[in-house]
């Protein structure tokens, strides 16, 4: 077939973009190479608009091993181990196949991680679904879950937390955030870095098929009516042989054979040999006759383009070629040798003894365009004028209910069910939680983990809501006792094409980047999605971020539960009152604008660090963050959970109940103390300057408000339970 | 005591049972499913996880494999064997303990823990049970046994029916029963009682900081 404009188009090129690439190669090029070109060219895979602006984020520290740019970020947790983690999303796939979309992410996201050589030890997953009332919503989330169960469950690694919310804007556009931690002793950590000449380069895994192919381009479009007829587009997972892969893969590692390895995700073969090739500052030869194919007649297009699931590239050490075979052989997988590294710096592909492609490996990468596109600043939204006659009648019992019961407060415990979350043998903290806890295996180390986002803020002010976010996932690792080391980070926007949603990415990115940096809590590694948008209707701006903390004695780790009648509670954190943007606001008073609550980066560092020192003296007995829906939402949580109840008596303050109880203001954790420590406690919050106020003490099954309001526990667990379980029958 | 644990292809909770026959003092070791001959053991262990994938039925390619001769030898001679869910489907798919494990009845995996009952202490499982409830964990697919009644009658005149999923107080019944298995039953043995087939995972509950202790009664 001819290449002309037209069919570059088609491919999801522009004009200019097919331009630049004859120019670069001094001809018109093959449909092969144009394939190779549209694959490495889009937006999944040449950060082509966010490269720019993902230069701005903070991402050095000194427990950093590797920041971005690798398959996965990773860093130090002392003793010579490390953390491998990564977050991405597969948002486009699970929209038009839920299970297999969904299952994929799973699968890659663990492929980025075993692929540097450490065993993954955790899952986590954020996942977003329009509004329950929308007709797909039910069934997209039922089978992202059982998508991630399937592949997560299968691979024996625990899904240990996770994040769900229901928002109208997702209605044409779903998120699928997956996250794997992994664990690797630092000096065995495997990169993607070529080097030397007549390497053997071995495909190992899966065969190839017709699957996925355009998966990435498909994922740097907008959708539209014909979205169903993409499904081909979607590939198709097989747990079983990812784990055999990640069991054959670690087996080889533990010698020194390999000198680099890649895995195939999106643009499979395409992406993997050429950033092989691109970080080596080589050249890359290979005869796809030797490629395995699952079917017959496969052409060098279809060949490159697939993204055919668990398969692997690597550059092996010379004459070790039998050895490795054998490994693969014991775990029935396919091992070719397929090609050698050169020095020409070109990507050389034969097909049938003749030569079907030849590019410079570097028009293909650092050639690549980069848009330094328009964006539009946003204001601080004005601040509502909520009439205090407005606050005097709701009744903090009902207003409570319905809080505690709406879709994105109540339990997810249907979904988290379905998720092996104990295989492996070390979950201290399940799903639930404000984060999920893995031990070290055989070690007195733990490692927390915990995902969120919150759209509705970074919607309201992207940069207030990209720096709360960062916050919020600091404030979920310091509540179980943990120090927070470094985040990953899934950006999740609507068509940078056009201003407003590419000023929110530039805003959002701004803000994690200053929050990532007050807090010394660097990003590590991410994935950015963009074109989030069906028929021209866009996403709210979804940062979501991954954050991970380390617990140096696993027996110190805190769960949110109260433990003991008459232990005391306290609010860490001043309450200002900050109604706007919150659940109250939203869901209760039916008002959707205002700014979000503000951040105060010093607070946020002081108040967490301040939790820190006084969890290591082992003065807290539960702590839990306050978020969604408040101080009273984070208080029901705690006495569910421990099945205890709490007499509360609201400080006096000029704000009235209803917006002390239900104000979103950051910087703030509730925390269970003995009495006896009480003084010890207040002594040190003072001398660090951390405001405190006392709520009430634990008391037995009961939720007491000012002797006015009362709640049984086993009615704030209805509240809490059934919403989602009835949503799902 | 000597073990031996068995690693199919797929096998997930392999690590985890090492680690729990580890800690309660046997000698264990791990046997690839491609070898003939299994090592001298008192006890051999089919762990969980989704040996081939789960294709076809969950353990029935298993069931096949060259190692399973020699398991079967060893259960027919007298030896102890243990399948834990995975394990459970594959004892079942080689005919080692009666009955099948069918999908769960909601259509969904279940992880969590759950209370079982042990009726039956007159083996050498379960002889030094000092506690009639004990809370385990669960983590499957297909965990719904069922038997035909001819088979019913037999195993419960055999006294074979080794576990029953309860409620904390022993109570067994409907509500409680988390996967639709006929009569709640959790785990059977063979007739002989040196086969024992059970969903819930011992290996999950060893320590104090996992989600529960009772699998260090249990080992």
């Amino acid at each position: 077939m001819l290449v002309n404009e037209k069919i570059a188009i088609e491919h999801g090129l522009k004009s200019d973009e097919y331009k630049k690439i004859c120019k670069l190669l001094k001809r018109i090029p093959n449909i092969t190479e144009l394939g190779i070109f549209s694959a490495m060219w889009n937006e999944h895979c040449s950060y082509k608009s966010s490269r720019i602006h993902l230069k701005k984020l903070h991402t050095k520290g000194k427990k950093v091993i590797q920041g971005p740019g690798e398959n996965a970020g990773v860093i130090d947790i002392e003793d010579g181990d490390a953390i491998v983690f990564k977050i991405e999303s597969h948002n486009h796939p699970s929209f038009i196949e839920p299970y297999q979309g969904a299952a994929t992410g799973v699968g890659g996201i663990m492929r980025d991680v075993f692929t540097m050589g450490a065993r993954p030890i955790a899952n986590l997953n954020s996942i977003h679904f329009g509004s329950t009332q929308h007709k797909k919503t039910k069934n997209l989330l039922r089978g992202v879950v059982h998508g991630i169960g399937g592949y997560g469950n299968c691979m024996g690694i625990p899904t240990i937390a996770g994040q769900t919310s229901f928002d109208r804007s997702y209605n044409g556009n779903i998120l699928v955030n997956a996250m794997t931690l992994g664990l690797v002793k630092k000096d065995k950590i495997f990169y993607s870095k070529a080097a030397g000449l007549n390497k053997p380069v071995i495909y190992v895994g899966s065969k190839t098929g017709r699957d996925g192919i355009h998966g990435a381009s498909m994922a740097s479009a907008s959708f539209d009516e014909k979205i169903e007829e993409k499904k081909p587009t979607v590939q198709v997972g097989d747990p079983f042989t990812e784990k055999l892969l990640l069991e054959a893969c670690l087996e080889l590692m533990s010698g020194d054979s390999i000198i680099a390895i890649q895995d195939m995700g999106a643009a499979g073969l395409t992406s993997s040999s050429i950033e092989m090739a691109s970080k080596g500052n080589l050249g890359i030869e290979i005869n796809l006759n030797k490629v395995p194919c699952r079917e017959t007649k496969m052409t060098p297009y279809e060949i490159m383009l697939s993204e055919s699931q668990e398969r692997m590239l690597i550059v092996l050490e010379s004459g070790k070629e039998e050895l490795a075979k054998k490994i693969f052989d014991k775990w029935n997988l396919d091992f070719a040798i397929i090609g050698k590294t050169t020095d020409t710096k070109n990507i050389e592909l034969y097909f049938d003894n003749k030569q079907v492609a030849n590019i410079p490996v570097n028009t293909l990468v650092e050639n690549s365009p980069m848009y330094d596109r328009k964006w539009k600043k946003s204001k601080l939204p004005k601040k509502n004028k909520i009439d205090k006659t407005t606050f005097k009648s709701l009744k903090i019992k009902d207003t409570l209910k319905k809080i505690l019961s709406s879709p994105n407060v109540c339990s997810k415990e249907w979904i988290w069910q379905q998720y092996d979350h104990t295989v492996m043998g070390d979950t201290i903290q399940k799903p639930g939680g404000d984060s999920g806890v893995v031990r070290v295996h055989k070690t007195d180390k733990a490692i927390a983990a915990t995902v969120d986002s919150s759209a509705t803020y970074c919607w309201a002010h992207p940069l207030t809501g990209g720096k709360q976010v960062v916050c919020e996932t600091w404030r979920n690792l310091i509540s179980v006792g943990a120090k927070p080391i470094a985040v990953t980070n899934c950006l999740n926007f609507g068509s940078p094409e056009k201003e407003e949603n590419m000023g929110e990415f530039v805003e959002c990115v701004q803000g994690i980047s200053e929050a990532c940096k007050y807090l010394d809590y660097p990003v590590v590694s991410g994935n950015v999605s963009f074109y989030n948008e069906t028929k021209d209707i866009g996403i709210k701006p979804t940062p979501t971020i991954g954050g991970v903390g380390l617990i140096k004695d696993y027996k110190k780790m805190i769960t949110m539960d109260f433990k003991e009648i008459d232990n005391i509670v306290l609010v860490i954190g001043k309450t200002e009152g900050h109604i706007d943007q919150s659940l109250l606001s939203r869901i209760i008073l039916n008002e959707n604008n205002g700014p979000p609550p503000e951040v105060n980066l010093f607070n946020e560092k002081n108040n967490g660090l301040t939790l820190l020192n006084l969890i290591e003296k082992n003065f807290i007995k539960s702590a839990h963050d306050v978020s969604l829906g408040g101080i009273i939402t984070a208080i029901s949580k705690m006495c569910i959970k421990g099945n205890k109840g709490i007499q509360i008596k609201k400080p006096k303050f000029l704000i009235n109940e209803i917006e002390y109880f239900f104000a979103e203001d950051q910087g703030r954790y509730l925390i269970e103390i003995n009495p006896q420590n009480f003084k010890e406690v207040s002594n040190i919050l003072d001398k660090n300057s951390v405001h405190y106020d006392e709520l009430g003490k634990i008391i037995d099954k009961e939720m007491i408000i000012d002797q006015k309001t009362k709640l049984s526990i086993d009615e704030l667990k209805s509240y809490n339970t059934n919403w989602l379980k009835s949503y799902m029958v | 005591m000597k073990s031996s644990v068995i690693t199919f292809p797929g096998s997930n909770c392999d690590r985890d049972m090492d680690v729990a026959l580890t800690k309660f003092g046997f000698k264990n070791k791990m046997v690839w499913h491609n070898d003939q001959e299994l090592p001298k053991s008192d006890l051999i262990v089919l762990p969980g996880g989704f040996s081939y994938g789960d294709y076809l039925r969950c353990g029935s390619m298993a069931s096949k494999s060259k190692i399973m001769h020699s398991v079967i030898n060893f259960a027919k001679s007298g030896g102890l064997v243990m399948g834990i869910c995975n394990g459970f489907q594959i004892l079942v798919e080689s005919g080692l303990v009666p009955g099948v494990l069918l999908r769960n009845k909601y259509l969904q995996f279940i992880c969590k823990n759950v209370h079982v009952k042990v009726d039956n202490i007159d083996n050498t499982f379960f002889k030094n049970l000092d506690k009639k409830v004990l809370e385990f964990h669960i983590a499957h697919n297909e965990g719904n046994y069922f038997c035909t009644n001819d088979q019913l009658k037999e195993i419960e005149d055999n006294n074979q029916i080794a576990i029953y999923y309860c409620d904390q107080n022993g109570n067994t019944n409907d509500q409680i029963n988390p996967n639709g298995s006929i009569k709640n039953i959790a785990g059977i043995f063979n007739k002989e009682k040196n086969v024992l087939g059970m969903m819930p995972h011992p290996e999950r509950m060893i320590d104090q900081s996992l989600s529960g202790e009772d699998g260090s009664i249990f080992f």
